[in-house]
């Protein structure tokens, strides 16, 4: 049986209560809102690029703890990344959580500290918790809509 | 169960036989997560009693056909067993007639048939309608639509920070423009009951007709449409410990017969030409095509049941549960309820410390505990209180004192992982 840890892990519930590069950007280039309507998540994502680097990325909004820590998670991961290079994290990313298959050492490694987020797999309900940052930054990096709803 | 519950049972809480009747619920004898069940999800559905799982297993094994046209044997007792129905739904909530029991999918689908075939053929521009704002969305958004196909206008009675209707506002609202009230009798996501034979007495003082949501109220309490004096009254099968996808909507003969049918189709009519259509008579007007046969008779195994057990000793039974649960709660760090009427039933609905409420539905889950965490289709209600969602534990008359204690401990074990 797994652990409830294995969700609402240590990594977690620090990056809950203090969020990384949780503010509003004043001079950012795109800003996107994204919605989760099963839990009323709701959060703005800050993006400032310097040609195909992300210079700044920050958010704000309120969310559950899993969603919080999924934009903290990812925000710290992301800042000063090629755009190209985001985008195949975003994808490594998406792929591992939604899918049904189990990961080895290698590739949980591979996805460093956002592998914290692996735990939300047993709670399918969650998933969209987890991602909902992820399709917010697609979106802005798309750089065509101002929001961007899991539903 | 014994039939003789209802006569020996006073209302204490000792003599309810609580462990017999969770034996008749075969869905509670489960681990979760490695353990035991304990189900508090009972006003988005309750669970079903043997007898109404045996009766749909019955239908379908041994009459399953189609009703009122067939003539072999199959169809006879399927149509026999339909209208017992009926007549079963006509006694539980004490309507004159059978002619007033009309069957829906749900509480949704009636306000949606009262809006569009009583509101639409009879409202005019600048007549207002009147809901509240505790009302669930389904008691919302029929009425928005029918505003914007009439140009009437929506008026909203406001709740106080107990959850309870302002009654004084309600009483400034009504006016000689105010046409329909439609109105929740008991509250889904705070278990405020309303008093809804005042609110029913002041409607009909300015000619107003007045729908009451009773989806979350037969379950608990008892419901006699002719005293109420309610012109509608609705209610959904799955929270009555029958099957989903049936309901009741109930009508005053008179308004019925005056209004359109809401659906063409068979069965809601005596003869059809290709010019022109003769409507049936009440209550077939309004059921057109094949209904969920089983879902009725269902329904009907599913009032035998709450009938059997006595609508008072669940009321007493689930009183006692709630007033544990809220003392209980009242321990517990940091823990802010939401819906403190005077009156309301078994329902807890709260928001703990900085915690999302998702997130202390899934530590719950885990612990084996189904609550509903959410907005509980009723935004304007957080929005009220100024929380996005809320945690919502609402017990039924199998649930339990020891299963209180269980949901405590759930919480506190959400307190602790994200202490």
């Amino acid at each position: 049986m797994f652990d409830l840890k294995d969700l609402y892990q240590e990594v977690i519930v620090d990056h809950n209560r203090n969020p990384r590069n949780f503010r509003k950007m004043q001079d950012a280039d795109r800003v996107v809102e994204g919605f989760n309507p099963l839990c009323g998540d709701r959060l703005n994502l800050y993006l400032k690029l310097d040609q195909d680097q992300i210079a700044d990325l920050s958010f704000d909004g309120s969310g559950c703890a899993i969603s919080v820590a999924s934009a903290s998670l990812m925000t710290d991961a992301l800042k000063g990344k090629k755009v190209a290079d985001a985008e195949s994290v975003f994808d490594e990313f998406h792929n591992m959580v939604t899918d049904n298959k189990p990961h080895d050492a290698e590739e949980i490694e591979h996805l460093g500290k956002l592998a914290a987020l692996l735990g939300v797999k047993d709670y399918p309900a969650r998933v969209k918790c987890a991602t909902l940052c992820w399709h917010t930054l697609h979106t802005a990096l798309a750089g065509n809509k101002k929001t961007v709803s899991t539903e | 169960m014994s039939t003789n519950i209802a006569q020996t049972l006073s209302a204490g809480q000792s003599t309810f036989p609580v462990n017999t009747i969770r034996t008749d619920f075969p869905i509670l004898q489960q681990e979760i997560h490695g353990r035991q069940l304990v189900y508090l999800d009972n006003a988005a559905t309750t669970q079903k009693p043997l007898s109404v799982i045996a009766t749909l297993d019955d239908y379908y094994r041994h009459y399953n056909s189609n009703i009122h046209r067939g003539v072999h044997s199959l169809s006879e007792k399927a149509t026999a067993a339909y209208e017992a129905s009926r007549g079963k739904i006509k006694d539980f909530i004490n309507a004159a007639s059978t002619k007033e029991v009309i069957f829906v999918r749900g509480a949704t689908e009636a306000i949606n048939l009262v809006a569009q075939s009583y509101g639409r053929s009879t409202l005019k521009p600048g007549d207002e309608i009147i809901i509240s704002e505790m009302e669930h969305h389904s008691n919302i958004v029929p009425w928005q639509l029918l505003c914007d196909q009439t140009s009437a206008v929506l008026r909203i009675i406001p709740i106080n920070d107990d959850g309870e209707l302002i009654m004084e506002e309600y009483k400034k609202l009504l006016n000689e423009k105010s046409k329909i009230v439609a109105i929740v009798h008991i509250s889904n996501a705070l278990g405020t009951i309303n008093p809804v034979k005042n609110i029913i007495d002041m409607a009909h003082a300015v000619n107003a007709v007045v729908l009451v949501d009773g989806a979350q109220a037969v379950a608990h309490t008892g419901v006699d449409v002719q005293s109420l004096e309610c012109d509608f009254y609705v209610f959904s099968g799955h929270k009555l410990f029958g099957p989903t996808g049936i309901g009741v909507l109930y009508g005053k003969q008179e308004l019925l017969e005056r209004m359109p049918p809401y659906q063409g189709g068979g069965d809601m009519i005596k003869m059809v030409t290709l010019k022109k259509t003769l409507f049936n008579d009440l209550p077939y007007k309004f059921e057109a095509g094949t209904p969920h046969i089983a879902g009725v008779i269902g329904l009907g195994a599913a009032i035998d049941y709450v009938t059997k057990t006595g609508l008072a000793n669940i009321s007493a039974w689930e009183t006692a549960l709630i007033q544990y649960a809220t003392a209980e709660s009242e321990k517990v760090n940091n823990l802010r309820l939401i819906g403190t009427a005077k009156e309301k039933i078994s329902i807890l609905s709260f928001t703990l410390d900085k915690i999302h409420p998702h997130d202390i539905g899934t530590i719950l889950d885990h612990e084996g505990i189904a609550i509903r965490t959410g907005h509980h289709c009723a935004m304007p209600v957080m929005d009220h209180f100024q929380v996005p969602a809320t945690a919502r534990a609402s017990f039924a008359f199998y649930n339990t004192h020891a299963e209180v204690d269980r949901l405590m401990q759930g919480l506190n074990k959400c307190l602790e992982i994200f202490g």
